[in-house]
């Protein structure tokens, strides 16, 4: 387990690598005045894919997107109970399905309800 | 296996650069850089879980408190307006550095000085397995139970959020 865990890992030293290259090889290329620098208030402004960007990024959020925040860490719990039984759902079998499916199927009253309440719809 | 050379490199690395995040939570002025730390802290820490060799709670790590807390406490702090949003200076912060200089102090103390016994076995292959069969045999009921807890939970999050008279 932990020798897979390992190739992920090293993985990660690449995926961390990979974008920390270009920006500490600009650094030094400064230092070393190699890197020419001509800063100009469109190259400095924040990048949105060609559009202007529209005042600051951290503005107050709707109140709104909380419950969805909420349903969301719901969702991760449940979905954390599910993970150990599709690792063993081959030697378990019928069984196991039935009361993945019983517990699923408690969870979906909830899930009517919300339904039911709007709290998916944005108003 | 967990005295291996590329373990113990691989702890070393997990275990600084989640102290060096959770301290920086502590330093940066700005809360929303501090949960993005919070948030790597919490990675980190799952990676310390992976090096013991807990693959489950590794990932429930992952999923639960760098995923769902860290979202939580993202809106809770983009919901705030944005002046309050600085990590500022206040009275609290020397009482608070030193119950966290105590409560580390105490756990090192307790960690040197407790006498731990050694498991004769070795450790789990993969913990997810083992943890599947148990919550779908012998443990089954509370596997059902926690179902109805987050049905309550669900329906508990859309009560309180609900805003007044907006009935269906």
């Amino acid at each position: 387990m932990i020798e897979q865990f390992g190739r992920a890992g090293f993985l990660l030293l690449f995926a961390v690598a990979f974008p920390l290259l270009p920006i500490v090889a600009s650094v030094v290329l400064g230092v070393f005045k190699i890197r020419p620098r001509k800063p100009d208030p469109v190259k400095e402004s924040i990048y949105e894919c060609g559009m202007v960007p529209i005042g600051n990024a951290q503005v107050r959020y709707n109140v709104r997107y909380y419950v969805f925040g909420l349903l969301f860490v719901i969702f991760d719990v449940e979905a954390v109970f599910l993970y150990p039984w599709a690792v063993t759902y081959r030697q378990l079998g019928l069984y196991a399905f039935v009361e993945v499916v019983l517990f699923l199927g408690i969870l979906f009253v909830g899930y009517a309800y919300a339904w039911r309440k709007g709290a998916m719809e944005w108003k | 296996m967990i005295d291996d050379a590329g373990v113990v490199v691989a702890f070393w690395v997990i275990a600084v650069s989640t102290v060096v995040c959770a301290l920086m939570v502590a330093a940066v002025r700005n809360l929303v850089h501090a949960v993005l730390f919070l948030a790597l802290t919490f990675v980190g820490v799952a990676g310390i879980y992976i090096v013991l060799a807990a693959d489950f709670v590794a990932l429930v790590q992952v999923l639960i408190y760098a995923g769902a807390v860290g979202v939580l406490m993202t809106f809770a702090i983009m919901l705030t307006p944005a002046a309050d949003r600085r990590n500022s200076e206040t009275i609290f912060q020397a009482p608070a550095a030193v119950l966290a200089g105590l409560v580390l102090a105490i756990v090192t103390f307790v960690a040197y000085d407790t006498e731990w016994r050694i498991s004769g076995r070795d450790a789990f292959p993969a913990t997810a397995a083992s943890l599947g069969e148990a919550f779908l045999k012998p443990y089954v009921v509370p596997f059902e139970v926690v179902s109805v807890l987050l049905m309550t939970a669900m329906i508990g999050a859309i009560v309180l959020t609900r805003e007044e008279g907006d009935d269906v």
